[in-house]
């Protein structure tokens, strides 16, 4: 925790650090999907910088915001810029799978370390400078697993998109429910904006799961609970962490009460015990957004931007003892500071990067939520 | 498999295929009247159901300003037109149509949104704002093109429905929207529970195809519409506007394509890109139908709707696959059935 009392480490600093250091600023560079079809999950990017500090590690810092509009070839542009022009220390971004992956070539070539902000896949040959915050699909789905072995439920049905997502969690129930004994007994697929699933949802009820787990995500994942409740399903239904929206509760309305899904920590902070380092944070967290963007308006998604922004804090602390902002040196040290193995406490998570993992979550990083009375709440 | 099941699938498709059959209809009368290839049916569909949902949830929908932005354009570039022209004639009828209409409903959905009026009220004011896009989409975008060649007309279709789609996102956002049910629940048929909203569809559907029915077989209006789509060179011969009947296949189809809006907001979540793959069914159904009957257009789509029904429970994740592939038979069976005789029609012009 100690990183976090960034008053003292900005003491500690003026008293340690030579004055050029001082002047010199730390630049970073943040790419996200604020317009576009991917701007719902964007915007909370872009929200949660308007309060990140002007300092870090009692270095002045720079926060240079781009939008790459949901598009491959601007988030690449933004990219190229950040290295090239503007000279960035490390890159942020971006804010979903597809743009965040194509940014990758260009922080690797130029040796910038660059935070995923939307689960990525990392190949072996980019893993010295990719690091990914939202925690990977298995982590999530693990935790629904584990609800359905603590609540006795031995079968389940799979329904999820026809694409790379439905996939994801689809691959990742698999693998985890044979480790846990837990049957998969149907896996149907449908699309972000079919009309109907009622075929998939009449098949899932024949094949009479204890279970359904619903690999979709924000409001076209209320169209197979609604069809599943209507057609008489009473069982529980699972969803991906991509569901944990207000719009997704908006559109499900009475049908989804009683939902369970994975989320970050953030989620539930107030009602985490005292003794989880994610709860000092996050609190502060939310009082800190939400005394920006009014009440109600903290959301998990704003949480990767904080918590993407306490990670380059703790590390940038740490490398400007070695380096000068602006240097490949400093590029280095700070990559190296980042995968040194220290804990780092986020809001979704308890961050421990490593030279071999740059995923960097353990079970800590998620909670189970249920939605009581139209909100998201704790589950028991 | 039992009947049960196979009876709510079929209620399910039909409902789908209903609604797929309402927007080829007009997609087919647009093709037949005015030869351009519909593609952004869809989008009304989708603006039809975003601008009810914004009006119950009582915010101003996004598509106010997009009528009114289209509706100053229709007009500017129509003065332009009958400026370099020097005919006046069809001018007070378009300006009064592309400047008063989103003025009118624009300006009621703005004074009267956020208190909510009836469900009734809503829905007259989402057509009354939607469908008058229909004609001007066409007074800007395609009556210049009259004489170009389809491939013409169906590029131009595709860059508007692109157009659409971006101001789509750029009015609702990139989340999905969902409407209450008109009348929710099931009525018990003994053998089967059958759903209001089918009956509401259907019973839509079938006053819509009526009512066209008889439009174009028992008015002057509907008589010059014929005539304006087997022959264009003719139909102008013996006195009839092919311009005005263009403006009219277009109303009408933004018409059917916003009550399928209207109808489908309650079934499911839409998107502002939800439109293109709805349409697109509605297109394989008036294929199926060879481009040129409207009854068999119907069935062709409700056949679509219960086939994907029934893939989607088999092969959940070939459904696609298996309903455009439901094209390749069907153009084999029709290419061997009426040999050229599209073409030879395609080039009496």
């Amino acid at each position: 925790m100690s990183y976090y009392r960034g008053s003292a480490f900005a003491l500690a600093a003026t008293l340690i650090m030579a004055q050029p250091v001082l002047s010199q600023e730390i630049k970073i560079g943040l790419s996200g999907t604020f317009t576009g079809p991917n701007a719902t999950n964007g915007i909370p990017y872009r929200n949660a910088a308007e309060i990140f500090p002007s300092s870090i590690g009692g270095a002045a810092v720079k926060w240079i915001l781009l939008d790459d509009a949901t598009d491959p070839t601007t988030a690449v542009k933004n990219a190229r810029k950040f290295v090239d022009e503007d000279k960035v220390d490390i890159v942020l971004g971006s804010t979903s799978t597809v743009t965040a992956s194509a940014m990758m070539d260009v922080s690797v070539e130029s040796k910038t370390a660059q935070i995923a902000l939307s689960p990525v896949q990392i190949p072996e040959a980019k893993l010295p400078w990719i690091f990914n915050v939202p925690q990977p699909v298995p982590i999530m789905v693990s935790a629904i697993i584990d609800d359905m072995k603590k609540s006795g439920l031995k079968t389940v049905a799979f329904i999820g998109y026809a694409d790379g997502w439905g996939d994801l969690n689809w691959n990742a129930l698999n693998q985890v429910a044979a480790k846990e004994g837990i049957k998969v007994v149907a896996g149907e697929r449908y699309n972000r904006t079919d009309t109907s699933v009622t075929a998939q949802a009449l098949k899932i009820i024949a094949s009479s799961p204890d279970t359904v787990f619903i690999g979709a995500s924000g409001t076209a994942a209320a169209l197979p609970h609604v069809t599943l409740k209507d057609q008489g399903f009473n069982g529980r239904v699972y969803h991906t962490h991509g569901t944990v929206a207000k719009a997704f509760i908006d559109a499900g309305g009475k049908a989804v009460e009683g939902a369970m899904m994975p989320t970050g920590p953030v989620v539930a902070a107030a009602d985490l015990p005292d003794s989880n380092p994610i709860k000092k944070v996050s609190l502060d967290f939310i009082a800190k957004y939400e005394g920006k963007w009014g009440k109600g308006s903290a959301n998990p998604i704003a949480g990767y931007a904080w918590d993407a922004m306490l990670l380059v804090e703790a590390a940038a602390t740490e490398a400007l003892k070695k380096a000068k902002p602006g240097t490949p040196e400093f590029r280095v040290a700070l990559r190296d500071a980042l995968q040194s193995g220290k804990d780092v406490a986020g809001t979704n998570a308890v961050y421990r990067f490593t030279p071999t993992d740059h995923y960097g979550v353990d079970e800590r990083a998620r909670v189970m939520v249920v939605v009581k009375d139209g909100a998201f709440r704790l589950a028991k | 498999m039992n009947v049960t099941i196979g009876l709510l699938l079929l209620q399910d498709g039909l409902t789908t295929g209903f609604l797929y059959a309402l927007l080829s209809l007009s997609i087919l009368l647009v093709f037949v009247v005015t030869r351009v290839l519909w593609v952004p049916a869809g989008e009304f569909l989708v603006f039809g159901a975003l601008t009810l949902a914004s009006l119950q949830q009582g915010q101003v929908p996004g598509t106010v300003w997009l009528a009114a932005a289209l509706g100053v354009t229709t007009a500017l570039v129509d003065t332009w037109h009958a400026r370099r022209t020097g005919d006046w004639r069809a001018w007070p009828v378009v300006a009064a149509i592309s400047l008063g209409a989103p003025l009118i409903a624009g300006g009621l959905i703005v004074l009267f949104a956020a208190s909510k009026p009836a469900l009734a009220i809503q829905v007259a004011l989402t057509l009354a704002l939607v469908v008058p896009m229909g004609f001007m989409l066409y007074r800007v975008a395609f009556r210049a093109l009259a004489d170009k060649s389809t491939l013409t007309l169906m590029f131009v279709a595709i860059a508007v429905h692109y157009a659409l789609v971006g101001l789509g996102l750029l009015f609702f956002g990139s989340e999905g929207y969902r409407t209450p049910p008109f009348i929710a629940g099931r009525i018990d048929a003994g053998f089967t529970r059958i759903s209001w909203q089918l009956v509401l569809v259907v019973a839509t559907s079938a006053i819509v195809m009526v009512g066209l029915w008889l439009f174009i077989g028992r008015t002057l209006w509907g008589k010059a519409l014929r005539a304006a789509a087997v022959n264009r060179f003719g139909a102008r011969l013996v006195g009839v506007r092919t311009e005005t009947m263009g403006a009219l296949a277009f109303t009408i189809s933004a018409l059917i394509g916003t009550l399928s809006g209207v109808l489908i907001g309650p079934v499911t979540t839409l998107f502002y890109d939800s439109g293109f793959l709805i349409g697109l069914k509605g297109f394989v159904g008036t294929v199926i139908a060879g481009m040129a009957s409207f009854p068999l257009a119907v069935l062709g789509s409700i056949v679509i709707g219960v086939v994907e029904s029934f893939a989607s429970f088999y092969a959940s994740s070939f459904k696609e696959a298996i309903v455009f592939g439901l094209l390749i038979p069907f153009l084999l069976w029709r290419s061997a059935v009426e040999p050229r005789t599209l073409e030879a029609h395609g080039d009496d012009e």
